[in-house]
């Protein structure tokens, strides 16, 4: 697909995001799109946000359940970029404003000691790496109408990024089985539901594997501190002006987060 | 309320179906008035049939305890019912043979080191009075047709108890964050469903604390000793022949069995 038309792509994307109204899937205005021009797509749209002064602070990894891949017909999952923009401090709001149509689920967030570069890292790479997992609430949201999207509009919008949110306690990984991790998301006081760390992929340090081996395709290796989001450990929860979510990951302490109108 | 001579002819059809393997159509099709208070009378005119034929109660149990399952039912208050000795299996198989279409979801039981006497009674005292708990794997196994039941059907049907597989973990209550658990329960090496202790009412030990609120309306009470099962972390799955079933829980080890015609 030649640039121009990535850039309006980006471009179409963007609008809604200054307009605050949600667009038409780009699968709609270009259904030929690939997913590796959808990623050309989202590297240009973070590029643009870089350049005006936004910092990348990490990664996030979607699509990383088996029910969202069967809803969207895939066998993989997707990433997007994190910025210092979309983080929020723990316990803290995020004004209704700033999202359409938001989500939130609760994941486990890595950080590294020291750089990973695929291919062929495996999850036991991934946990000699780590220096500390934190408990992280990602509010997603996406630029398409109605969450109407197929791989491509996702990953073209930097896989439906919106915030994030890391909160409890860093906790080194031989501290926890990551697997077995029990996860519970509460909204305004209310169980919403429950998860566990093999929700991800069976295990959240695959994910973190496969954006390191992903990641190699592009020649870039998965940076020491860096936030890694690792994939939802269950489904997302929408979010509406006054709600408050607070979700509680075993041995990791809890996240929370409010929406102001 | 129905007669005592008709709670009893009813608890005899439910024993039938259930030693006949031979499902039935609800009670409530030919009694469409039965009440949930009639649901109970005829569980105790069974559990006095169960006596005669010389089985004891093992344990007691808690059913529709998640926000999901009470909705499907329409109900505020989860159900209970008992489990008998004979339905406790300790080899590892579980003879399809002898049932009608099970189901297995997964359970924390817990074991009493102290009485409990409602009403009142809170979660927190529970786990005061709590010598261990440990993971169970329930089978439910209703003698209706289809699992198609009403409340106080299901109630009258001993609240489809059928066997239990206990695990070999025990652990003290205050060694784990119960709602934090973390749950995984496959079928032929594959996850099939997953939770945290947290849709258990959102922690078990609530569960434990309604049941013995619920016996004090009949002026009766937990007792040391005592074992309960809490309710389904996971949903139910439905067993077929040759199924190899494995579940597992964060620091409570985990239990495997396999289906045998």
């Amino acid at each position: 697909m030649d640039e121009e038309k990535i850039k309006r792509l980006a471009d179409h994307l963007a609008e809604a995001e200054r307009s605050g109204l949600a667009v038409e899937p780009i699968t709609k205005i270009e259904p030929e799109i690939s997913v590796e021009d959808a990623y050309r797509v989202q590297l240009l749209t973070v590029g643009r946000k870089v350049n005006a002064g936004d910092v990348i602070t990490g990664k996030k990894i979607g699509l990383t359940s088996l029910a969202m891949q069967t809803l969207l017909g895939v066998d993989q999952p997707d990433y997007g970029h994190l910025l210092d923009s979309m983080a929020v401090e723990n316990h803290g709001h995020i004004s209704c404003k700033k999202v359409l149509q938001p989500k939130v689920e609760a994941e486990i967030a890595f950080f590294l000691k020291r750089d990973l570069k695929g291919p062929r890292v495996t999850a036991l790479d991934v946990m000699l790496a780590t220096e500390y997992v934190v408990p992280a609430l990602e509010v997603v949201d996406s630029r398409i109408a109605d969450w109407k999207i197929k791989l491509e509009d996702t990953v073209a919008d930097n896989a439906s990024s919106g915030f994030y949110v890391l909160g409890g306690r860093p906790v080194k990984p031989d501290q926890i089985d990551l697997v077995m991790a029990g996860m519970v998301l509460y909204k305004n006081g209310e169980v919403m539901n429950t998860g566990v760390g093999a929700a991800a992929l069976g295990n959240p340090a695959v994910c973190v594997a496969w954006l390191a081996n992903k990641l190699a395709e592009f020649d870039i290796p998965l940076k020491a501190g860096e936030v890694i989001l690792s994939g939802a450990l269950s489904a997302a929860i929408a979010a509406e002006p006054g709600d408050s979510f607070r979700a509680r990951i075993a041995h990791l302490g809890e996240v929370g987060v409010r929406f102001t109108s | 309320m129905l007669a005592e001579q008709v709670c009893r002819a009813l608890a005899q059809k439910l024993v039938d179906a259930e030693l006949g393997k031979q499902e039935i159509v609800k009670l409530t099709a030919e009694y469409p008035e039965l009440s949930v208070e009639d649901g109970y009378l005829i569980q105790e005119e069974l559990i006095k049939l169960k006596n005669e034929q010389g089985h004891s109660v093992l344990a007691l149990k808690m059913g529709l305890t998640s926000q999901a399952k009470m909705k499907q039912m329409n109900v505020h208050e989860p159900i209970c019912g008992v489990i008998f000795d004979y339905m406790a299996i300790d080899n590892g198989i579980l003879p399809l043979g002898e049932l009608i279409h099970p189901k297995v979801e997964a359970e924390i039981a817990f074991v009493l080191g102290k009485d409990i006497a409602g009403p009142g009674v809170t979660g927190a005292q529970v786990l005061a009075a709590t010598e261990y708990v440990l993971p169970a794997l329930e089978i439910i196994d209703s003698r209706y047709k289809n699992f198609e039941f009403t409340l106080p059907d299901v109630i009258a049907d001993n609240t489809s108890s059928s066997r239990v597989f206990f695990g070999s973990r025990l652990k003290r209550p205050d060694e784990l964050e119960l709602d934090l658990v973390g749950v995984t329960l496959s079928i032929n090496g594959q996850m099939k469903d997953l939770g945290a202790g947290a849709a258990v009412l959102g922690h078990p030990a609530h569960s434990v604390a309604m049941l013995a609120n619920m016996l004090a309306r009949k002026g009766e009470k937990l007792r040391a000793g005592q074992v309960i099962l809490s309710g389904g972390i996971t949903g139910a799955h439905q067993l077929f022949a040759g199924n190899v079933v494995s579940a597992h829980w964060d620091g409570l080890g985990g239990i495997d069995f396999v289906v045998k015609e």
